[in-house]
């Protein structure tokens, strides 16, 4: 499974949504997630990939965290 | 040698506001309060001083508990601000108390209650008393900036009291901090000297809520998970936790991961809001008036505040 695909198990995992309308330009806000909602979520990312992600303004949309996973994995 | 519980108190202020009073005031609503927190109304102090209230929950415990003020050996309180900076609000309620005892506040914000019950037992372990009355009291009304919508409608006002004698009922205790100033943070007045070189900054509650989120739940589950452990209970032992009632998905994230049951968190957080270290006497009275407790149940505490502070104990009921 790509990065990806475990993000969006994730997702679906948490706020039941469907699965083949996440892009990797889909927003966090468009799920109807909150700010509360992202936080719980880069937590169970963090859970998942084994690393520890800083809450900031820039995990907006799925590709932001997708990335920021992508790097920290050597 | 720790301590048991033998009395408890709590008093609010008497003015109530609902989210929707709310929103008649700042640009806020029922739902987004409710869904991010779970708070339906507050109470607020409007005549009443904190030690007005204090004064009664803690007369309440002294009640519950069959003890004179004058038989108290120690008087800890938790606040982030008193009516005065001095005396300490621990000294105002010994005034009003009549108590004669030593007396003084700790600040732990939002843990306060925690690291208050502590020290209790650092006193009872020195056998330097045989009575403590823990106290702890918050006019977060007073901390908050009433023109910053997101963070004004989360706190409300309370006290709550607990009178410790000598005993064997506290299983484990746990307590943190992890400085970070910058993620929750109230500035002190400035004064008028005319030395001073800096601005003073506003004296209002500043917050970074995803930070306090993400270090809340996750302190929350391992804090449990060790004073579970520490006391040499399994979770199936425990009969209720009582968490710090800041929001309540704080609360149901941590339960979610640590698997303990639902139905043996107690709550009013929809009731009094965030009353910061008054939250876990104010649950813990209320749970004792209601006649849910029996005696033997073990009671699981967890808090975390601005600091970073955090701390969780637990407790066996024996009443």
């Amino acid at each position: 499974m790509t990065t990806f695909d475990k993000v969006v198990k994730i997702l679906v995992d948490y706020n039941d949504c469907d699965a083949s309308e996440i892009t990797m330009g889909t927003k966090f806000a468009d799920l109807g997630l909150d700010s509360l909602d992202t936080v719980e979520l880069v937590m169970n990312f963090e859970e998942e990939f084994g690393i520890t992600i800083e809450m900031n303004e820039g995990l907006q949309t799925v590709g932001d965290v997708v990335k920021l996973i992508d790097s920290t994995q050597g | 040698m720790s301590f048991t519980i033998i009395g408890t108190g709590s008093k609010v202020p008497a003015l109530v506001k609902t989210n929707e009073q709310l929103a008649d005031l700042v640009e806020t609503s029922d739902e987004w309060i409710t869904t991010r927190t779970g708070i339906k109304q507050r109470h607020i102090c409007t005549t009443e001083s904190l030690a007005d209230i204090l004064y009664d929950a803690a007369a309440s415990a002294l009640d519950d508990a069959g003890t004179r003020a004058d038989e108290l050996d120690l008087i800890v309180c938790a606040t982030i601000r008193g009516d005065y900076i001095s005396p300490s609000l621990a000294c105002v309620v010994q005034e009003r108390l009549r108590a004669s005892c030593p007396a003084f506040d700790i600040n732990a914000a939002c843990t306060g209650f925690i690291y208050a019950l502590d020290v209790a037992e650092g006193y009872f372990a020195r056998k330097k008393a045989r009575k403590v009355l823990v106290l702890a009291a918050e006019a977060m009304s007073k901390t908050a900036d009433w023109n910053d919508r997101a963070t004004c409608v989360l706190f409300g006002d309370g006290a709550g009291a607990a009178v410790l004698a000598e005993g064997d009922d506290l299983l484990s205790i746990k307590l943190t901090a992890v400085g970070n100033t910058g993620a929750l943070f109230i500035p002190h007045v400035g004064g008028n000297c005319p030395f001073v070189a800096v601005q003073s900054a506003r004296p209002y509650l500043s917050m970074q809520g995803q930070d306090v989120y993400k270090f809340a739940v996750s302190s929350m589950c391992r804090d449990i998970q060790d004073v579970i452990k520490e006391a040499g209970i399994a979770k199936t032992d425990i009969a209720y936790v009582l968490p710090h009632q800041a929001n309540i998905r704080i609360i149901d994230a941590a339960q979610k991961r640590l698997k303990i049951p639902q139905y043996k968190y107690i709550s009013n957080i929809e009731k009094y809001g965030n009353t910061s270290a008054a939250s876990i006497p104010l649950l813990l009275d209320e749970a004792n008036r209601d006649g849910r407790f029996k005696c033997g149940d073990i009671l699981v505490m967890s808090a975390f505040g601005g600091g970073f502070t955090t701390g969780a104990c637990v407790i066996r009921w024996n009443r």
